[in-house]
């Protein structure tokens, strides 16, 4: 057997350092986490995925840490994930989530697991959905994802979980910056944390007025929950909300969504799969670099490689797709 | 593997309030291209191999400046022995006298840095250990 076999059986048979193990291995591009999770997939679909984001400090991971006991009162197991920022210049992090989820440490129905966003832009990690479905094979009831803190582009998060909650507080970053970013409508539900301080009516009632005039042709209006999470105020309302979403998602089509989000998700794959043998594995930016040192336009230099490729492409019978059945799960 | 970045956890047992030390040693590791978890203060031997086991680190590095070195070191590697975290890297630093860490080294923890340490010394140190592990696996 192989050794992704061996380590899917052991997911499936709810070993957690095989859960740790196989995160790492999608983490690092190898090639065996590729094996269990064809061996795994089967499993996965059981688990509800609850996206966290929002810009910096507005206590995402104060949050996810009230949600998981919540979630644990209601004897749910549950799985989190929590990226955090690659610095650009050193390509190391300090992952710091997981302090404020100090408490949920030793508790043997939560893993948290903390990721650094490497090379991702959009908010995540590459490798933050296959970890999400290594937990959900694994058999967590909920699981957790927070993203980093995000500014103005960052909705990776959307194209992983069922729902997603744009956690936003009063002062630093004012509900009028996030309706700018746009991170008003990607939510499924509206978090006004902190909301022991002062502002937070203030930044409700904008929200309010906001979603107003742009969710009046959804089917799905995001309510606006005010929380602490830092004082647990608010939490079993917000879970309460994120259910009735999820009610929503099934109501509709919950196959449907999360099959569009795997659509996405394997683009991804293959985007960058492409991009890495392309720019990385073979010499084509060796060749990019002498056709500029010739004083080529970029875009003269790109028709080149791009007229190339396709020459190639048209050129085997076996780089056309091959036409088989597929089945969803 | 192209991809690996080297995972370290650095980890605050007992009751001891020191973390100026732990601070520098994490962030002078990210800045070495590594990805640090930081527990915070005040963390039980079993929490830390807890979270030394979710989270697959490669190494392990304790920060001890009360003089409770002797008992926690032994307890936190227990700990990850239950977990079947044997194999990563064990260090740490701190107030440790050097007898003390003669007799840590013999226990399992591969290296002990006193106070004044360059924290690229350490750097340099847990890269050329990884480098060897990582060398050692691509082999077997
Ligand atoms: C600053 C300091 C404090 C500050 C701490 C602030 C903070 N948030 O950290 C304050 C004032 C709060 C404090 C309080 C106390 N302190 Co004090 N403190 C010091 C002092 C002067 C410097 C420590 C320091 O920050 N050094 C700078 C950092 C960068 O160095 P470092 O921690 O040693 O780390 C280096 C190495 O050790 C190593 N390293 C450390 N951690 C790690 C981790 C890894 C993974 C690795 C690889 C390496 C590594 O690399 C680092 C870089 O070189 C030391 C004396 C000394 N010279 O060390 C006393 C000292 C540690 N304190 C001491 C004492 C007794 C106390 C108190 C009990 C005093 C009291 N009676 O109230 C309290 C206890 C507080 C508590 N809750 O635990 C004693 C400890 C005695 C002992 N171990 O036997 C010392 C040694 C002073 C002395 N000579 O008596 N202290
Ligand atoms: N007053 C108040 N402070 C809070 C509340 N929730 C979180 N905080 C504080 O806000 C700060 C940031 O909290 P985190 O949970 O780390 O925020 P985050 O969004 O996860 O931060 P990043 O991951 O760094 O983007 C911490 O100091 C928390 O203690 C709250 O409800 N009220
Ligand atoms: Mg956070």
């Amino acid at each position: 057997m192989s050794e992704g076999l061996r380590i899917a059986e052991r997911l499936l048979a709810g070993d957690r350092t095989a859960l740790a193990r196989l995160i790492s291995w999608a983490e690092n591009g190898d090639s065996r986490f590729r094996a269990a999770h064809a061996a795994f997939y089967g499993r996965v679909g059981r688990a509800r995925r609850i996206g966290i984001t929002g810009p910096p400090g507005a206590g995402k991971s104060t949050l996810v840490n009230e949600l998981a006991r919540v979630l644990r009162g209601q004897q749910k197991t549950v799985g989190i994930l929590a990226v955090d920022p690659t610095s650009p210049i050193s390509g190391g992090a300090l992952l710091g989530d997981r302090i404020r989820m100090e408490s949920r440490t030793l508790d043997p129905g939560v893993f948290i697991r903390s990721m650094a966003s490497r090379e991702s832009h959009g908010g995540l990690a590459r490798a933050a959905v296959d970890a999400c479905d290594a937990m959900d094979a694994f058999g967590f009831d909920v699981i957790l994802l927070e993203t980093v803190g995000v500014g103005q582009a960052e909705y990776d998060v959307v194209g992983a979980a069922d729902s997603v909650l744009v956690v936003l507080c009063p002062g630093a970053g004012d509900g009028i910056q996030a309706m700018k970013a746009g991170l008003l409508e990607v939510a499924d539900v509206l978090v006004v944390n902190k909301c022991d301080l002062d502002g937070a009516d203030r930044l409700q009632n904008d929200l309010s007025e906001a979603v107003h005039v742009r969710f009046t042709k959804r089917a799905w209006t995001p309510p606006i929950v005010a929380v602490s999470a830092g004082k647990s105020f608010g939490v079993e309302e917000l879970v309460q909300e994120v259910e009735r979403h999820f009610a929503h998602l099934e109501a509709a089509d919950l196959a449907l969504s999360r099959r569009s989000k795997r659509v996405q998700h394997v683009e991804n794959v293959v985007d960058e799969r492409l991009h890495r043998l392309l720019w990385r594995d073979r010499g084509w930016r060796a060749h990019v670099e002498r056709e500029l040192a010739r004083t080529v336009s970029p875009y003269e230099v790109a028709e080149g490689v791009l007229a190339e490729l396709t020459a190639r492409l048209s050129a085997g019978p076996s780089m056309s797709p091959v036409d088989r059945k597929v089945s969803t799960p | 593997m192209t991809d690996r970045k080297i995972r370290v956890l650095v980890a605050k047992p007992g009751l001891d309030g020191h973390d100026r030390g732990a601070k520098t040693v994490a962030s002078a590791l990210r800045d070495y291209g590594m990805e640090v978890i930081y527990t915070g203060l005040h963390q039980t031997p079993e929490a830390i191999a807890e979270i030394a086991a979710q989270e697959d680190v490669d190494v392990v590095g304790l920060s001890i400046l009360s003089g409770a070195h002797m008992t926690l070191f032994p307890r936190v590697r227990e700990e990850l022995v239950k977990r079947d975290m044997a194999h990563v890297v064990l260090t740490g630093g701190g107030i440790i006298p050097s007898d003390d860490m003669l007799e840590l080294e013999k226990q399992g923890y591969a290296k002990l840095f006193g106070p004044g340490t360059h924290t690229e010394e350490i750097a340099k140190w847990i890269q050329a250990e990884m480098q060897r592990r990582f060398a050692a696996e691509a082999r077997s």
